[in-house]
């Protein structure tokens, strides 16, 4: 079976190092976006099975590209994990009606999101 | 001069006068206001200045020498102090509708008829003499400025004075009787005195001009001539202290300035508005100094060119003539028309509506035309009586003139008729300020005072006339010496005048205050009392007292009303009324308010008497007390404050509440920006834990990574600390600054010094990057009193942000110090890319990020220049970005001048 593939979308360069290492760790294959436009291109190309999706970015916010992946057809299936600093109620209910499958707040626990991502890639 | 010119001239003046008064009356009923009627106002009051004025003042000082001024002197006097007794009377006269004398003392002691007709008649017999002389005075200019007809001489009687009476008769009919309500007021009227007031200054000052400085060479000379022939009496007042007559002159004209009938009718009656007296206490003094200016000089130029040859009455107006000033001479001419028709129309006037009201409609005919049901025929009726009465008071005159008019000069007539006026002063004013006056005290009083008046004053000059006995005068009535007319009770070494005046004002005074304690006032003199003593307090309230009592069908009331004014006023004054006191008029019983009110216009229309005797036909009085009356007027007063209470306290509470609204806006909007800003801390925070946790997790997770990567991850751990305890700091202090807990630890620092030695730490970070940082005036020396740490911090915020902002290698940036304007400017200047004129303010906001900076690390908290700027406004400076050169960024901050 071939290796899902996971886009990782953040803008801080640590938080972007950390996470492609630990998901190439547990033998996915890893495409990473450092801001909205970088993101809606890879997703394009790669057409990934599963993004990692930071909301507060420069140039696209996160909210709008999860929107964008659930109105197409051909992207539906895509899952997108939100990650974010944002932790009020009201953006993680947002961030949840635009479609994503789960919402976790920063700063997270590696192994924790490692569980969800397994799960979610079963 | 030609006849049939000086009569083309008169009738072209009177003509003006018809036009002035028109004009004005049309722009009344437009609203326009090109007149100023303080001016008006106070012009008008100069009808005090008659014939006597214009052409007595030169005879009386041709033999009396400077005496004539006590009669101008006493005005002036009084127009000061009379000012509150006349802003009672103008406010009493309003609210009540009185429009004469002998209304005003009728009302005030119980709106009696017999007082009524008493102070009438009593003005009948003291000012008609008054009103003769004015128009002989007329007659005789005219045949002075003609030439005298043949075989008469120029003051004697002569049908002229008919024809001028006739004409003026029509005159004052025209405007002085337009509507049956005598309160109504005559701006038109009144606005052709005020003309005349100016006409008749401008005339005599042309007149003493012309004597001063074209036929003689100034004051100085004619007064030096005057002293060479001896004529020593224009210096010296006559017969010296003996003789008290100038004392008299000065309280009975003083006093005639507002009871004369004409001075009444144009200082109260006339009146639209109290505030008008402000400026007449000093224009009517003013212009009874501008127009005896010359009184002396051309009575002694009089003297000197014409001696004996003409009566001194007569100077004023042969002088020009006789010199050769035919232009002159017709100016001085007019000038004494106006100053004598002046005084005719407001006199006549007063005493027509006088006589009208207090003589001729109580007779009988009041009743018939209260029944009457034909309101036209009633309203033609009163205006015919009032028309009536003027053409018989300028008859009575002509008839005065043409068999009694004595060899008496003009002022004696004049000091004749105000010592007679004088009579009613005691009565008003005491009226005015004295609760206990009764009416019976006011019939004595007045009477009395007219008596002796008539004894001391008239008797006197009838027997000098030569129509009585002399030894009357020599041996007193009966031959009885103690009531010699001029030296009563053996009183000696007095003026005729002020012997009269003295024992005038000793019977009036003594027996008003004397009757007065003696007598009871009834109740409607009470209620009267009570209002005239105290009108302020009635002001605000609506109606009088005494109104509580009545009671009448209001059919009745507006039918009365009807009669006298129209049933279309009646129905308009009684609806506006009625709506501003929101009083409902479809009621069958008329509201107590409504009969007071009706009575005070029928008292305007037919005098108080008469409206009393028919509202009382109408209406059913209640008894009711004087002290219920006061408890009435007391709660409506205490209602009254009650409401001004209420009415503050409300906007005071309303006050309270729109603050607590502001306060709490100001707080819920602090604590959004709070909320805002601990949201925005804490994502901040966020960030940086997130990879510090995400990469130890790793490192403990993963023990068998490779060295490398091992150092690298932990590198970038220690990184993110320091960004975090870099944003904490930054965090605590600018709370800090903002809530004000900072205190700045001033002294006097040496900025060069201090930028210098920022500049140096820097040095190495500008030495990374290859570019070039430098101070321009290390030898900057002066002293700036600041808080060294916190002014350190925001060079170092400014300079270092420049640093990240230049390109590597090319990048330059310069500090200067400037003194712009007593400012002490600090530059920190660069060549990077420069702040878009949009973001230059915004660039100072908290956690504010240029855009493009996010795509890759922050490089700083997001809050240095905001410390920055609240670390300057503390110091009182300004912090902004220069935005005149587009090359670079250039942060300036300020300090304000020492």
């Amino acid at each position: 079976m071939q290796a899902k593939k996971i886009l990782v979308v953040d803008d801080d360069p640590y938080i972007l190092m950390s996470l492609e290492f630990l998901m190439k760790k547990s033998g996915y294959n890893v495409m990473i976006a450092r801001n909205g436009t970088e993101a809606l291109a890879s997703i394009k190309t790669h057409q990934p099975d599963l993004i990692l999706l930071d909301i507060m970015m420069p140039d696209v916010d996160g909210y709008s590209i999860c929107k964008h992946v659930k109105s197409k057809k051909d992207l539906k299936h895509i899952h997108v994990i939100f990650l974010s600093a944002k932790t009020k109620e009201s953006d993680i209910k947002k961030g949840l009606e635009c479609g994503a499958s789960l919402y976790i707040p920063k700063p997270f626990s590696t192994r924790d999101l490692m569980k969800q991502v397994n799960e979610l890639m079963a | 001069m030609n006849k049939l010119l000086i009569i083309i001239c008169s009738v072209a003046y009177l003509s003006l006068l018809f036009l002035i008064a028109y004009l004005v009356e049309q722009q009344r009923k437009s609203k326009s206001k090109f007149l100023d009627k303080s001016w008006i106002y106070a012009l008008s009051l100069a009808v005090y200045c008659t014939a006597w004025t214009f052409y007595g003042s030169v005879g009386r000082a041709v033999t009396n020498g400077p005496e004539f001024l006590t009669i101008y002197l006493g005005p002036s006097v009084m127009c000061a102090l009379f000012i509150p007794v006349l802003r009672k009377l103008i406010i009493i006269c309003k609210t009540q509708r009185i429009n004469t004398i002998a209304d005003l003392i009728s009302n005030r002691y119980g709106k009696n008829y017999t007082l009524g007709i008493l102070v009438t008649l009593f003005c009948i017999v003291g000012v008609l003499p008054y009103i003769a002389i004015q128009l002989k005075a007329i007659a005789t200019s005219l045949h002075i400025i003609t030439g005298v007809p043949k075989g008469i001489s120029p003051a004697s009687w002569s049908n002229d004075t008919l024809v001028i009476a006739g004409i003026l008769s029509v005159f004052i009919i025209i405007f002085g009787t337009r509507s049956a309500d005598a309160s109504e007021r005559h701006e038109g009227l009144v606005a052709t005195i005020a003309f005349e007031s100016i006409i008749k200054l401008i005339a005599f000052l042309a007149l003493g001009f012309t004597t001063c400085y074209v036929l003689f060479n100034g004051f100085a000379a004619i007064s030096s001539e005057a002293q060479l022939k001896g004529f020593t009496r224009f210096f010296t007042l006559h017969d010296g202290l003996e003789n008290n007559d100038w004392l008299a002159m000065i309280f009975v004209s003083g006093l005639a300035t507002i009871f004369l009938p004409r001075q009444f009718q144009v200082a109260v009656v006339e009146n639209t508005d109290v505030r008008h007296l402000h400026k007449a206490t000093w224009l009517f003094p003013l212009y009874l100094l501008l127009i005896n200016i010359f009184v002396l000089p051309v009575a002694m130029g009089g003297q000197l060119l014409l001696g004996n040859q003409v009566s001194v009455d007569a100077y004023v107006l042969a002088l020009p003539l006789r010199t050769g000033h035919p232009l002159l001479g017709l100016l001085v001419y007019i000038g004494g028309f106006s100053a004598a028709s002046g005084m005719i129309i407001v006199e006549t006037i007063a005493l027509s509506t006088m006589v009208s009201n207090n003589l001729i409609l109580p007779l009988g005919i009041l009743k018939n035309l209260a029944a009457g049901g034909d309101e036209k025929a009633t309203i033609r009726s009163i205006i015919f009586s009032r028309r009536a009465s003027i053409v018989i008071i300028l008859l009575l005159a002509c008839l005065y003139d043409k068999w009694i008019a004595t060899s008496s000069s003009l002022v004696s007539i004049g000091l004749i008729s105000m010592a007679a006026v004088a009579q009613f002063a005691p009565a008003v004013i005491g009226g005015l300020y004295l609760k206990w006056l009764t009416r019976k005290g006011a019939i004595t009083a007045i009477t009395l005072g007219f008596f002796v008046w008539f004894i001391t004053i008239v008797v006197p000059s009838i027997i000098t006339a030569g129509y009585m006995d002399h030894s009357i005068l020599d041996q007193g009535f009966f031959g009885i010496s103690w009531l010699r007319p001029t030296g009563l009770f053996g009183v000696q070494r007095m003026g005729v005048l002020a012997h009269g005046v003295f024992w005038s004002m000793i019977a009036n005074i003594g027996s008003l205050f004397v009757i007065s304690l003696l007598t009871h006032p009834s109740r409607q003199e009470e209620y009267q009392s009570e209002l005239f003593v105290h009108i302020d307090q009635y002001i605000g309230v609506t109606g009088g007292p005494g109104m509580w009592k009545l009671s009448a069908r209001m059919e009745s009331v507006s039918g009365l009303l009807a009669n006298f004014i129209g049933r279309e006023r009646a129905a308009n004054l009684l609806g506006a009324y009625a709506q501003r006191h929101k009083i409902l008029l479809d009621k069958e019983e008329a509201d107590p308010r409504i009969i007071d009110f009706s009575e005070k216009i029928l008292t305007g229309v037919i005098g108080s008497a008469s409206a009393r005797v028919l509202i009382s036909n109408i209406a059913q009085e209640e008894e009711i007390s004087i002290s219920e009356v006061m408890n009435i007027v007391k709660e409506s007063q205490q209602v009254l404050e009650l409401n001004k209470e209420l009415k503050k306290k409300s906007a005071e509470l309303s006050r309270a509440k729109q603050q607590l609204t502001d306060v709490n806006e100001r707080l819920m909007k602090s604590d959004v920006l709070k909320d805002e800003f601990l949201y925005t801390v804490t994502h901040e925070l966020r960030t940086p834990l997130t990879s510090i946790r995400a990469l130890s997790e790793i490192l403990y997770d993963n023990p068998d990574m490779e060295e490398e990567q091992r150092q690298f991850y932990l590198e970038a751990i220690v990184k993110e600390i320091e960004r975090l305890s870099h944003l904490i700091t930054q965090v605590l202090n600018l709370e800090r600054y903002e809530s004000g807990r900072q205190k700045l630890n001033y002294a006097a620092v040496e900025l060069g010094g201090l930028i210098a030695e920022v500049i140096a730490s820097l040095q190495p970070l500008a030495q990374e990057k290859r570019i070039s940082l430098a101070f321009t005036d290390p030898n900057f020396m002066t002293l700036q009193q600041c808080d060294r740490d916190l002014i350190r911090q925001v060079i170092y915020n400014l300079v270092s942000n420049a640093i990240k902002f230049v390109p590597e290698d090319t990048g330059c940036i310069t500090v200067t110090c400037r003194m712009v304007e007593d400012e002490l400017q600090v530059w920190v200047e660069d060549n990077g890319k420069g702040i878009p004129a949009e973001l230059r303010e915004l660039v100072f906001d908290k956690f504010f990020q240029a855009k493009n900076q996010t795509i890759q690390k922050p490089v700083g908290s997001g809050l240095g220049l905001a410390i920055c700027k609240r670390i300057v406004e503390m110091h009182g400076g300004r912090i902004f970005v220069d935005g005149l050169s587009p090359q670079g960024a250039k942060f300036v901050f300020t300090f304000p001048s020492n």
